[in-house]
């Protein structure tokens, strides 16, 4: 069980008020909030050791690479990857998605086929379009239904020989959606394709064991799971690595120079030129241990009671329709009230101290798909309350009766 | 009126309101009373940019005096839009052009002027100047 007055107290921002009135933050989906745990980790890293890793002989240096590749060790060990250079640091789920997608041009060509899910951000959608005109490969999308949920038997048919790559997330931001990858994955390695696998909604809620997936790319962003913003890790399984070519070339990344030939750094260097983010990278780590520290079975179903009670809640209410109702989701509520725009309903929420995220949510295709301009969507997650709900529903009440 | 008067006619209008409960509550009012777009100019090309609603906005000339029109899918967005119309319309574009916007910060919707808030009013005051740069042109 988990004891949630006692894990607000750990997120300092849950004290504040916005517009007066105490701080209900329903917006978890777009970022989560940071507990003082991870805070005092970043605080420690700027106070006592910053320095740049891998290369001074000092101290400090020492100190920082060492936390910094202990990081990646719990990183490696929270997703069970076999090795701990098949985790790649980059700058969020973003960045490891184009990362992959620009190794995959020298690997394509013309006649190829990318297959991607109609639930995706679309923002991960532009990544593979323009993997698609640099070499010629087709994308194809597997529709979904009513209920938001992929049709997998039109998944079947779009896979064949020339399949070489699929790019599914594990969990819908839009609808909170989650996809059965198991049988993606399995059915795309029948034909000899890749599978990467975009994990930002999924890793706050659950957790994944990349081996027992079978996953050959998996994905994620550290501010979604309590950690700080731009940081954010790539899975690649160690012969997925090798075979693609490096993504930016500069400091960190070589082994040796020359200006007749330079040779790589082997993994995970490779991928990791410049600079990184080292004190998000250690921040991550602390930000994995204070999750597992609750541990994802708590998390989970005191999640799943939070959804329930949400959308029971919700249902009541009249004239209001919930998207994305399928069987498996996550604690997301994506929904309309009758013909109120959700702008109006998320301003006059906001004037009542209620952080919900209104519009497309980055998922264009969903909102043409149901015919709507957007949606309001709450998420929660594990330091929310029922009586937050509670409030929220009334705030809800109350701006439904000053826009009818 | 000029610009002045009519803006401060806004502010006493909602110097009344004690709470943000009644601001909006007017607003959407006003916004069910916007002068409302002819259907036919509600194209692609009258659309604000900047805004999570959608928000068209047309001007014609009379008199060389501006009447503008406008509509939005959202009503506080509508409600916002109709504030400033009502300060805009019917004046002449030199006067348009010279107006400042701070009453909007007066009558308490300051946080609606932040250039990044989703409902582009910014983007709103920039294209009614824009028409009022067009037709100022014209009459030059
Ligand atoms: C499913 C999904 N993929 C990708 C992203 C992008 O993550 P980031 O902005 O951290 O790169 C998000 C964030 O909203 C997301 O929800």
């Amino acid at each position: 069980m988990l004891d949630v007055q006692k894990i607000r107290k750990d997120f300092p921002i849950l004290n504040r008020t916005v517009n007066g009135k105490p701080l209900i933050y329903f917006d978890n989906a777009a970022t989560s909030q940071t507990p003082q745990q991870v805070i005092d980790v970043i605080v420690d890293y700027y106070s006592n050791y910053n320095a740049n890793i891998h290369r001074g002989v000092h101290s400090l240096s020492q100190e920082a690479t060492d936390a910094y590749e202990q990081a990646r060790i719990k990183i490696q060990k929270h997703f069970n990857a076999k090795h701990s250079y098949e985790i790649i640091y980059t700058a969020g789920t973003t960045h490891s998605i184009n990362l992959v997608a620009n190794g995959f041009s020298s690997l394509l060509k013309k006649g190829d086929e990318i297959i991607v899910s109609a639930l995706e951000h679309h923002s991960n959608i532009v990544p593979w379009q323009m993997l698609c005109e640099r070499t010629g490969a087709t994308l194809r999308v597997i529709p979904m239904n009513e209920n938001g949920e992929l049709i997998l038997s039109d998944y079947d048919a779009l896979l064949n020989e020339h399949t070489k790559l699929v790019f599914v997330n594990h969990i819908s931001n839009a609808l909170g959606t989650i996809n059965p990858i198991e049988s993606i994955i399995e059915k795309a390695h029948a034909v000899g394709a890749a599978v990467l696998v975009d994990g930002a909604q999924s890793c706050p809620h659950l957790k994944p064991d990349v081996q027992a997936l079978d996953v050959d790319f998996y994905v994620c962003s550290a501010h979604k799971i309590c950690g700080p913003t731009g940081v954010g890790m790539l899975y690649g399984k160690e012969e997925w690595l090798i075979k693609l070519p490096p993504y930016q070339g500069g400091g960190e990344m070589i082994a040796e120079v020359s200006f007749a030939k330079t040779t790589y750094a082997g993994l995970p260097h490779k991928f990791e030129a410049g600079t990184p983010n080292i004190c998000g990278g250690i921040a991550f780590g602390a930000a994995l241990d204070y999750m597992n520290g609750i541990g994802f079975e708590n998390i989970a179903a005191y999640e799943n009671e939070l959804l329930a009670y949400g959308t029971e809640q919700l249902q009541k209410i009249e004239g209001l329709k919930i998207y994305g109702t399928a069987k498996e989701k996550t604690s997301v509520i994506s929904f309309n009230v009758g013909t109120i725009h959700p702008y109006d309903i998320g301003t006059i929420l906001d004037k009542m101290g209620i952080a919900v995220r209104t519009g497309h949510h980055c998922a264009q295709p969903i909102m043409d798909f149901y015919k709507i301009p957007g949606t309001i969507r709450a998420s929660f997650m594990f330091y929310n309350t029922k009586e937050e709900i509670d409030a929220f529903i009334v705030a809800l009440k109350k701006a439904i009766m000053m826009l009818s | 009126m000029t610009i002045e008067e009519v803006q401060n006619e806004i502010i006493e209008e909602f110097a009344m309101f004690e709470d943000w409960e009644e601001r909006y509550q007017y607003m959407i009012d006003l916004g069910k009373d916007l002068p409302l777009i002819e259907e036919k100019y509600k194209t692609d090309d009258n659309i604000i940019k900047g805004c999570q609603s959608k928000v068209w906005v047309h001007a014609n000339m009379q008199d060389d005096k501006i009447n503008f029109t406008a509509d939005s899918d959202a009503i506080i967005t509508k409600g916002i839009i109709a504030i400033l119309i009502r300060a805009f319309s019917n004046q002449h574009p030199k006067d348009i052009l010279e107006a400042n916007t701070d009453f909007i910060d007066k009558i308490g919707l300051k946080e609606h002027l932040s250039p990044t808030r989703a409902n582009g009013l910014v983007s709103m005051i920039k294209q009614l100047k824009l028409y009022a740069i067009a037709y100022q042109t014209q009459l030059n």
